[in-house]
């Protein structure tokens, strides 16, 4: 594979990650939290109502998961395509 | 001791350790006095944007704030939150692989444009003074709350001390005394909530809490509710009272989502938190590093929420139906300084069945809101539905509730009501300053730097040595400090209002020029220039047109509250860049090539 080509499938994996992660993103906050919340808030788990657990916390705990995933991930993907730093 | 004694030790040590760190850390160069030499590690620049981020109002209103909103409150929590997954993924490691010193230059090699620069920069000042006047006002009330000093003479000593570590020490003293700051802070915002959950559940993390139901000994506070959840007991009450049930929303869905994205959206492109990706070593470290910022920041806006429930049911259970003779201590003390009162009223009711309250004035007078005017009572044709009894009485009925309360209380009387010690409440004065001073120092450092390195050496001055953009620099700095100062002295009528055009202006100017100048190459600078005119110009229409001239919620487009236009402006903002970008010729080729080379952390 040359360099050129290297690069390019580097940035396409990168693309893919985001996206998919963006994906996740949105469907708890907008989706859960906001959307179907009401319905969501039909089930209930210890005291919180699930839809309002996605608006007021849920959303938030899953975006620090969401940043770690995405720095383990694109650490891997740098090292796989050989652009990453010292 | 007492309390203000101790605040003032307590608010004197944070000073003191923060400007020591301002003198062990002063710049020599432009590269520490803007990026602090890109020597700042992840966990530590993780703290600093947190604490960066975090402001007065975060720390102060936030909580106060939900407890009134209910589960619409969210939108905040998750617009505040959401903006660093964006910031992380879209936006951080390609602006630090870029390697310069602020967003305006960016804009300005991206768009191989003086003018794309110039635009920048102004939007750039325009959102940090509109915030930084809050956070100077922030500072003069927590000091006029806790050390019985006059508002404006907090502002001035707040100056000081930001004068003194922001112009001394640029970026890398902001960056350290930042770190310093987020310690004060979360420290005093998580012991009381921390207690409030244990006294209330029996449970200490205050995250857990709020879903977990009601101990022995918090039923015998809030005088019922033993073995239910908390937010079922909160619903209950609420709903009692005429009010809709906590976790329930009422808001338009449209508007809490449109909302959401905007301060989204807004907050991965406000300059301030943008620069604070400049500071670290590596790409790899400006990635994880959002990932630290972003866990800090969690740590309190999970727990507000908590806070913010426990608050609300408390407030509700043990003043609602009270003698006021027999108010709890924390009521009558924080009584003094008007962020809650007590208005013993007679209802009335006339012919139509209306309730009317009548309450006396100070010379004995009986008196009667209609709407917001007041007016003489006369009893005639009235039926006496309720007399002067001394009992507090909350409704969502304006006419009838009896007790006036400001959202900033529940934060600030936490302490109080949890009956801790006086020296956790003089660290709740040290974290709301630290709140305030860290965000003002930030924003500070952004004005500053658009103004010496983007005005003075970009574009009037290109070839000045290092040093006299140093002193450019230092001067700009404590030019802005001044400024800030005085807004804060003199706050313009409708501070609160423009920090929602603070957020839309940069969600509809920043975010989707730098989006589109990282992953699509072919974007102009024609392109660029339009977008953003089109972004902040319909944005600042919108709200100044809806805030200030046509306060009629019925002429919303869509229903979208002024709030949430920033959302729209942004959407323009894309399809004016996409539509004129492809009409005119596309870029050059070192720029095409810079694309390029920004997004690879290396390239091989």
């Amino acid at each position: 594979m040359s360099t050129e080509e290297k690069l390019k499938m580097y940035w396409k994996e990168n693309l893919k990650v985001i996206s998919i992660l963006l994906i996740v993103w949105f469907v708890v906050s907008y989706v859960c939290g906001i959307l179907i919340a009401d319905g969501l808030d039909n089930i209930k788990i210890a005291g919180f109502k699930l839809g309002f657990w996605f608006a007021n916390q849920g959303s938030e705990v899953i975006f620090v998961i969401l940043i770690y995933v995405y720095v383990k991930w694109m650490n891997a993907i740098d090292k796989k395509y050989d652009v990453h730093e010292d | 001791m007492s309390i203000l004694a101790w605040t003032w030790i307590i608010v004197g040590l944070s000073f003191v350790l923060y400007i020591g760190i301002a003198i062990w850390s002063r710049a020599a160069s432009t590269g520490e006095f803007y990026v602090a030499e890109k020597q700042v590690h992840p966990i530590a620049n993780g703290m600093a944007t947190a604490a960066d981020w975090m402001s007065a109002a975060s720390f102060i209103s936030m909580a106060g704030l939900i407890s009134f909103m209910g589960r619409d409150g969210s939108m905040y929590l998750m617009g505040w939150t959401g903006g660093y997954v964006l910031l992380a993924l879209l936006l951080a490691p390609y602006l630090r692989k870029y390697g310069k010193f602020t967003v305006p230059q960016f804009v300005g090699d991206r768009y191989y444009s003086n003018t794309a620069r110039v635009v920048a920069l102004l939007c750039a000042i325009f959102v940090s003074f509109t915030y930084v006047a809050g956070q100077m006002r922030g500072v003069g009330i927590v000091f006029s709350r806790f050390l019985e000093v006059s508002i404006n003479t907090g502002v001035i000593i707040g100056m000081c001390i930001v004068f003194f570590y922001a112009v001394l020490g640029g970026m890398k003293g902001i960056t350290y005394t930042q770190v310093a700051q987020y310690v004060v802070l979360i420290i005093a915002y998580m012991v009381p909530a921390i207690f409030i959950s244990i006294m209330i559940t029996g449970n200490p993390i205050p995250q857990l809490g709020y879903g977990s139901s009601i101990s022995a000994g918090g039923a015998q506070i809030l005088g019922q509710g033993q073995g239910v959840y908390v937010l079922d007991l909160l619903d209950k009450i609420q709903t009692d009272l005429g009010f809709k049930a906590y976790t329930a929303g009422q808001k338009p869905m449209i508007d809490v989502f449109f909302i959401t994205f905007a301060l989204m959206v807004g907050t991965a492109g406000l300059p301030h938190v943008i620069i604070r990706f400049f500071t670290v070593p590596k790409v790899r470290d400006a990635r994880s590093s959002a990932g630290w910022a972003l866990l800090f920041i969690a740590i309190l806006y999970t727990t507000a929420p908590a806070v913010a429930a426990f608050a609300r049911t408390n407030f509700l259970l043990t003043i609602n139906n009270k003698s006021y003779a027999e108010a709890p201590s924390w009521f009558k003390n924080w009584e003094k300084t008007k962020l809650v009162g007590f208005q013993d009223k007679a209802i009335y009711e006339n012919a139509e069945g209306k309730k009317i309250g009548v309450y006396k004035s100070k010379d004995g007078a009986l008196k009667y809101k209609d709407g917001k005017d007041e007016k003489d009572f006369n009893a005639e044709g009235m039926k006496l539905v309720k007399d002067f009894d001394g009992i507090m009485t909350i409704s969502k009925d304006a006419a009838i509730n009896e007790v006036n309360v400001d959202r900033d209380i529940m934060v600030l009387a936490n302490p109080e009501i949890a009956k801790l010690p006086a020296w956790v409440v003089a660290l709740v004065a040290a974290g709301g300053l630290a709140a305030a001073l860290s965000t003002a120092a930030g924003l500070l450092l952004v004005i500053s730097a658009a103004i010496s390195h983007d005005l003075i050496k970009g574009v009037l001055i290109p070839d000045i040595s290092e040093k006299g953009e140093l002193v450019w620099a230092r001067i700009a700095a404590g030019f802005a400090v001044v400024v800030a100062g005085y807004f804060g002295i003199n706050p313009p009528g409708f501070v609160a209002q423009v920090v929602a055009f603070a957020f839309g202006l940069a969600a509809a100017s920043f975010f989707p020029i730098i989006i589109l100048g990282v992953f699509w190459k072919r974007a102009t600078k024609e392109g660029a220039i339009a977008g953003m005119l089109v972004g902040i110009v319909f944005t600042a229409w919108y709200i100044i047109y809806f805030r200030f001239i046509n306060t009629d919620p019925k002429g919303w487009w869509f229903g979208i509250s002024p709030e949430g236009i920033g959302t729209l402006g942004m959407i323009f903002n894309f399809l004016v860049m996409w539509v004129v970008s492809m009409m005119t010729k596309e870029p050059p080729k070192d720029v095409q090539d810079m694309v390029e080379s920004v997004r690879y952390p290396k390239e091989a």
